[in-house]
């Protein structure tokens, strides 16, 4: 009978092991779509640093513009243009709008990610409300500003970009306390998930 | 080991020898016999509730349009008839032939350990107690369907989710508890002389199973965790809105059910193994490179998950990654197929229904295998994907893969349980019903499927109608046999013709040196073990 316990005890450490690694696979996979823009994912504030930084004039990349909002979501949410031409290395400042038509106060949140993959580490958002919550009282309209810089290493083959945002109704995951680690939405504003 | 071996013919010694009278007997039972039997009988119960549920949506499917059932309630079928079938019939049936065999085929006199035995099989009825009890509470049971995507399970999902969680808490738990027992009993009940590579294959093939469970099981336990928290606990480990992913639900489930298609499979390998050579009176062609196989596909097995998401995005390098992999897995399981064929070549065959049952299962697994290729070519996926064409792989090896391998175990091993012999016409006819069955049912799928009908879904395009019908057909066909087969396993043991101790003419392995009935204590004395008596 020791013998089977001991066997037993062995095998037990391979279930808590593993159990672990099952919850190990929530960072892990963050890491993963950090390191190579899964998902499309893209960073968080982007500061410029003048040593480096370079305008590639020779080029024109296409960034189109994508706004949805998730089920169940009133707001209407769409930006100013379809798309802008820029060169990289260069900002460029763009307006998203957002309206609040029900009777109600409401928060929203923004989740954004690029397409192709590819181009997700090279798309530089200095500023942006995906940033923040937006709280908007009923019937009110809000604009929400956006500057960004597409990187001047964009590979050469990648010509236009997309930048999708969905809109998320967030009031009642805001206004219950969260518990755990990736629950509070405003640790996840301050850092980022796949901030590079 | 001797040691523990001869403990435990010691501690035998003190067991009165006889089993309890009445419905104690089944409640406080230890014995691994009688355990077998209960799971045996508990996942035949599963089978028959879960085909019914099968059976209502192929009865909505029969034609298009909605006749039968409302689009809520049809999601509910497929989902818990998908979930039942898993975790309710094959695995536990396959737990339930682990305990009945490996004792009697290492020359043991029990498993390792019989109250923790006892334990993982009575959470069962608990477990799936509580997931149909659902059906029945307002707002309804799980219709999300087996995979249980968040955030469909989780935001979207009808209040009942919260007991779907603690039953699958619990079925793991019970799996795990079966998992640890039955590599405890391998490991350290070996009769002396049986050295590991003179296991039978299907103690091969459970050992290497368990060890996925053990793997996999607690990521399972974890995923569905997760989703409680995310539930009731404001977390957002699945919803985009808090900064999680849905995608990583997709990547932690498929991480558990790639490995859990394989446990699904790896014990019919084994069972194969061991009836093919007994009708061929041949010994296994290529024992070795048959335990490597099933090694390699069990690695394997933990590379290739993300090949059921090929349609959520992923960088090229990770969809050729998977690709590939996935494609590797054809080898070692092209390995075995040849393995099985080559033992069957100038072999002096007969057809008795254990037999039947395991060549179509050669045959029928390979079409799954082939279909599970072409599923393989990533771009191609892009168009098989959550189409019927997916239905009928995963059915190829599911139902005349595991399901049959099962029935043939239990026609083979039947007379040595019970000392009775079954009805051999009889058990034909229920091979040619069922083999007409699950073709006519499943083989239209492929077609259906490569025309684009979408899978899980109440109604479709009347260009699907003439498919549909005969899918519909072939279901009842094949779920009526099972109720034939119930016929014949009860009139065994109530009146089958008395079984010899060999009962099969070439069978090998030390099961077949016990008298028929099995005694109840296997072998109270461990045997010598020689290599001709080892495994067939
Ligand atoms: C050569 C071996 C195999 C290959 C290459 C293979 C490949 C695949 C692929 C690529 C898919 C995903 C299809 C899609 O969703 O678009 C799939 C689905 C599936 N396979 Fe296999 N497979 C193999 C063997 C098996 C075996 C042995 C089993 C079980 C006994 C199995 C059970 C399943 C199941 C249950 C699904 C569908 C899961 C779902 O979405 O509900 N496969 N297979
Ligand atoms: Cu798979």
């Amino acid at each position: 009978m020791p013998a089977h316990g001991k066997t037993a005890a062995k095998l037990m450490l391979i279930v808590v092991g593993m159990f672990g690694f099952g919850f190990a696979l929530v960072p892990l996979y963050d890491l993963l779509c950090e390191v190579t823009g899964l998902g499309g994912r893209t960073g968080g504030q982007y500061v410029i640093d003048p040593a480096t930084h370079t305008v590639d004039k020779t080029r024109l990349v296409r960034v189109n513009f994508i706004t949805n909002t998730n089920a169940g979501m009133p707001w209407a949410f769409w930006s100013e243009k379809g798309g802008v031409r820029v060169h990289p290395g260069q900002p460029k400042f763009v307006k998203f709008f957002v309206r609040n038509p029900t009777d109600r106060v409401m928060i929203g949140k923004a989740v954004p990610s690029v397409a192709p993959m590819r181009a997700s580490g090279f798309f530089h958002k200095t500023e942006c409300f995906c940033f923040e919550h937006q709280m908007l009282q009923p019937g009110e309209t809000l604009e929400l500003p956006m500057r960004f810089i597409v990187d001047s290493q964009l590979p050469k083959n990648i010509d236009s970009i997309h930048l999708s945002y969905t809109l998320f109704d967030v009031t009642e995951i805001a206004a219950s306390a969260p518990v755990g680690a990736q629950a509070s939405p405003v640790e996840a504003d301050a850092k980022p998930i796949g901030a590079d | 080991m001797s040691d523990a071996v001869q403990d435990y013919a010691h501690e035998v010694v003190h067991e009165d020898h006889g089993p309890a009278k009445g419905l104690r007997r089944w409640l406080f039972t230890t014995n691994h016999k009688d355990i077998g039997t209960l799971y045996l009988w508990f996942s035949f119960l599963m089978l028959l509730i879960g085909g019914s549920m099968a059976l209502v949506v192929r009865a909505e499917l029969f034609q298009p349009g909605l006749q039968f059932v409302d689009p809520q309630f049809f999601n509910q079928m497929t989902t818990n008839h998908g979930l039942i079938m898993v975790f309710g019939a094959i695995m536990p049936a396959f737990v339930g032939l682990a305990n009945w065999l490996l004792p009697m085929m290492l020359g043991a006199p029990d498993m390792a350990l019989p109250r923790m035995n006892n334990l993982s099989f009575w959470i069962l009825p608990f477990a799936f107690g509580l997931l149909i009890s659902t059906l029945f509470m307002e707002g309804g049971g799980p219709n999300f369907g087996w995979t249980f995507y968040a955030p469909l399970s989780t935001t979207y999902a009808p209040d009942s989710v919260t007991f779907f969680i603690f039953g699958v808490h619990m079925m793991g738990a019970s799996s795990i508890m079966g998992s640890i027992n039955i590599i405890a009993t391998i490991l350290n009940m070996r009769a002396p002389g049986m050295t590991l590579m003179r296991m039978p294959l299907f103690v091969w093939t459970w050992l290497i199973t368990a060890y996925l469970l053990l793997a996999v099981m607690p990521v399972l336990a974890g995923a569905v965790t997760m989703m409680l928290f995310d539930i009731h606990f404001g977390t957002s480990f699945f919803s985009a809105a808090g900064g999680g992913d849905p995608v990583l639900f997709q990547h932690i489930f498929w991480f558990f059910g790639h490995p859990e298609v394989y446990i699904m499979i790896l014990p019919a390998f084994g069972i194969v193994s061991q009836i093919i050579p007994t009708f061929c009176r041949k010994p296994l062609f290529g024992y070795d490179s048959m335990v490597y196989a099933v090694a390699s596909i069990a690695f394997l097995s933990f590379i290739v998950w993300a090949h059921h998401m090929f349609t959520v995005g992923m960088p090229l390098a990770g969809q050729l990654f998977f690709m590939y992999s996935t494609m590797l897995i054809a080898v070692p399981t092209g390995v075995k197929v040849f393995n099985w064929v080559s033992t069957m070549w100038r072999g002096s065959m007969t057809f008795e229904t254990p037999m039947l049952f395991a060549i179509a299962f050669v045959v029928l697994f390979s079409i799954g295998g082939f279909s599970g290729l072409m599923l393989a070519i990533t771009p191609a996926d892009y168009q098989y994907h959550d189409t019927y064409f997916v239905v009928a792989h995963f059915h190829y090896v599911l139902v005349p893969g595991s399901l049959f391998s099962i029935i043939a175990a239990v026609y083979y091993w039947l007379p040595k349980w019970c000392g009775k012999m079954y009805d051999e016409g009889l058990g034909k006819l229920h091979f040619w019903l069922s083999f007409v069955g699950v073709n006519v049912t499943f083989f239209p799928q492929h077609f259906s499927g490569l025309a684009g009908m979408p899978r899980r879904i109440p109604d479709y395009a009347l260009q699907f109608a003439d498919f549909n019908m005969l899918s519909s057909i072939g279901a009842y066909v094949f779920g009526f046999s099972q109720v034939l087969f119930l016929y014949i396993v009860i009139k065994t043991i109530k009146s089958g013709e008395p079984a010899t101790g060999r009962v099969w003419e070439a069978a090998h392995g030390l099961e077949w040196t016990l008298a028929s009935p099995a005694p109840y204590h296997s072998f109270t004395h461990p045997p010598k073990v020689v290599l001709a008596e080892a495994h067939s």
